[in-house]
């Protein structure tokens, strides 16, 4: 082997060595952040965490109850506003429009997917919160459901058009109307990749905080109703994590451990839903 | 010739509306139109966003102009906006965050599709998707928690101990400042490089990797000077996508930044972001003035990823059509 050579075999050797040091790099991430959360939250999460009010400053124990119903009602919300409009405009966009039309809702999807959190959280502030001069559930439920209808859509439609044509046309041909095969045998054929874009929406706002300083706000108590500030899990984690009390840190180790769990396994749910396949073999 | 172009016009509307009709008796149109009226109001939320965010911002664009952006004074109190230090912080700490990630990111992805077997590279992809998911307000923990106490004991002392002379690692170690807070970005968006340059290398087709094996070149240079050059344009498109993230992020940024209007050649000094003036001072706006100052800022924050995004989006689908194109089927 010529000296050249070697070098050569050399350098590939290396760099190709580096590439998979990278990658070790950068999923023992992953590993470092779970082993942290589950360490740090671990010891100080308990029973009182789910089921307390959070305690007065200066005063240790209490829990994050409230929180944790606050993002529960607020992810409702967000569902219920969220799901329908991406749900129902994929369907438009897959079964019913002509091209110029799908275009300017497909984009109009992915510029509101790129607009960065903290730009949705004002759009909410001054479309929900200003003109009612409270904070309030509702307008932190709206903000969230903004961010799920892009990322519904523009997945539901893919999958809806990932359905094969020769279903659409068995199903006219036995004189279905169109909605009807829509509804009874496109929409069933693809629900496992629109279930997996709903629940992948729905996590992706789950722990989304920006949006909601400036709607849902806070709360250290009940929030009755759906017209008062609330508390909710990612923005307590927030507020406690730098305050500057132990006691405040321990509860936001808890509470980050709680909502990074509930996002892990609904994406692993997910993507397991997904990975049984679309139920039509594919034409 | 002449007595059909006088009877389909006369034909035409009638049969129209009775095929509506018996259209809108199966429901067809009405499913249509409801449909339709959820995509529409998808366009409209967009528009009225974009509006929102113009018609809110007209008091300091009349007052400042441009000057808004390139003044650095910012007081409330008379009623002084300048943005340059928050777009300064907002740039610095996202370059920080390139610098440290790209490398990483892109090397990670040429193994997963270079050279990790199908199996083990799905495998990390999950994980990494995983990564991806986690909220910021996460990685803001983790950052107030274990990477500004490491910088401030051991990272930034030993910068300073080594390439102090440069003006960048200069100055007392706090902890918190633009190195953190560029580092914690690092580490949000180095996932979206590698999914997405992954995505990209695996489009390159086979036969581009054969012929540079073929022609004897070792497997590092097949990858380096002929699979990374094919994929080039949609790798750009991650990293722009990555930027237009870091730009955008607030919880993390905020959380360790240390909110400090200031513009200094120091790393280390604290410093303040667009996205973390918003989020601080947005529901405390002291005037009118003040408030319309902040959605300026936002509205900068989203033309900014909006172009960002866009060219992303147009690197990668132009690779991955190349890749489409020339391999064969």
């Amino acid at each position: 082997m010529s000296p050249g050579l070697r070098w050569r075999k050399f350098v590939s050797g290396f760099m190709l060595t580096m590439t998979g040091v990278c990658a070790l790099v950068s999923v023992s991430v992953l590993f470092l952040i779970l082993g942290y959360l589950v360490y740090h939250g671990g010891t100080s999460i308990s029973w009182n965490f789910f089921t307390k009010l959070p305690a007065p400053v200066g005063e240790s124990g209490g829990g994050m109850a409230n929180a944790i119903v606050g993002s529960g009602k607020l992810l409702l919300l967000a569902t219920l506003f969220g799901v329908p409009v991406g749900f129902l405009g994929a369907i438009y966009l897959a079964e019913f429009s002509g091209g110029t039309t799908a275009f300017v809702v497909r984009y109009a999807a992915d510029l509101l997917n790129g607009v960065p959190s903290i730009v949705i959280g004002m759009f909410a502030y001054s479309l929900a919160v200003l003109p009612f001069k409270h904070f309030s559930t509702l307008a932190g439920g709206f903000a969230l459901g903004l961010m799920m209808i892009p990322i519904t859509l523009r997945s539901t439609e893919e999958f809806l058009r990932s359905v094969p044509n020769a279903l659409r046309e068995a199903s006219m041909a036995l004189g279905a109307s169109k909605w009807k095969t829509i509804a009874s045998v496109i929409v069933p054929a693809a629900y496992r990749g629109i279930l997996t874009a709903i629940l992948l929406a729905f996590a992706r706002v789950a722990g989304e905080t920006a949006p909601l300083l400036f709607t849902a706000l806070g709360n250290s108590f009940w929030s009755p109703g759906w017209n008062q500030p609330t508390a909710s899990l990612p923005v307590m984690i927030f507020t406690y994590a730098i305050a500057p009390y132990d006691d405040w840190h321990r509860q936001a180790w808890a509470a980050g451990l709680v909502l990074l769990g509930l996002i892990l396994v609904i994406n692993i749910v997910a993507r397991a839903i997904l990975s049984r396949g679309i139920a039509v073999p594919r034409a | 010739m002449a007595t059909t172009t006088t009877t389909v016009p006369s034909a035409g509307p009638v049969a129209g509306w009775r095929s509506f009709l018996s259209r809108l008796r199966q429901g067809d149109e009405i499913a249509q139109m409801i449909t339709f009226l959820f995509a529409a109001s998808v366009v409209l939320l967009t528009l009225l966003l974009v509006f929102v965010l113009w018609q809110g911002s007209i008091l300091p664009r009349h007052k400042f102009g441009f000057n808004f952006f390139r003044t650095s004074v910012w007081d409330p109190i008379f009623d002084q906006f300048g943005a340059l230090p928050f777009i300064y912080g907002t740039l610095v700490t996202s370059a920080v965050s390139l610098f440290v990630a790209v490398p990483l990111g892109i090397g990670a992805a040429i193994f997963l599709a270079e050279l990790a077997p199908a199996r083990v590279s799905d495998a990390l992809e999950f994980f990494i998707d995983l990564l991806a998911a986690v909220p910021s307000v996460i990685y803001g923990v983790l950052g107030v928690f274990i990477v500004v106490p490491l910088m401030r004991s051991y990272i930034q002392p030993a910068l300073q101990n080594t390439l102090g002379f440069f003006p960048l690692f200069k100055g007392p170690a706090y902890g918190i400042g633009f190195l953190t807070a560029g580092i914690v970005l690092a580490i949000m968006v180095i996932p979206y490089i590698i999914s997405v340059s992954r995505e990209v290398l695996l489009s390159v087709p086979r036969d581009q990797r054969e012929a540079a094996l073929s022609l004897g070149s070792t497997r590092w240079e097949s990858t380096w000077k002929v699979v990374v050059p094919f994929a080039r344009p949609g790798i750009f498109g991650s990293v722009f996508l990555a930027l237009a993230r870091a730009l955008g992020e607030t919880m993390a940024v905020t959380m360790v930044i240390g909110n400090t209007p200031t513009i200094s050649a120091s790393l280390f000094s604290p410093g303040y972001s667009i996205a973390a003036v918003i989020a601080n001072e947005l529901t405390e706006a002291s005037s009118n003035l003040h408030y319309q100052s902040l959605i300026e800022l936002g509205l900068a924050l989203f033309l900014l990823t909006f172009i960002l995004n866009g060219i992303a989006r147009l690197l990668i689908v132009a690779t991955s059509q190349r890749g489409r194109r020339t391999g064969h089927t």
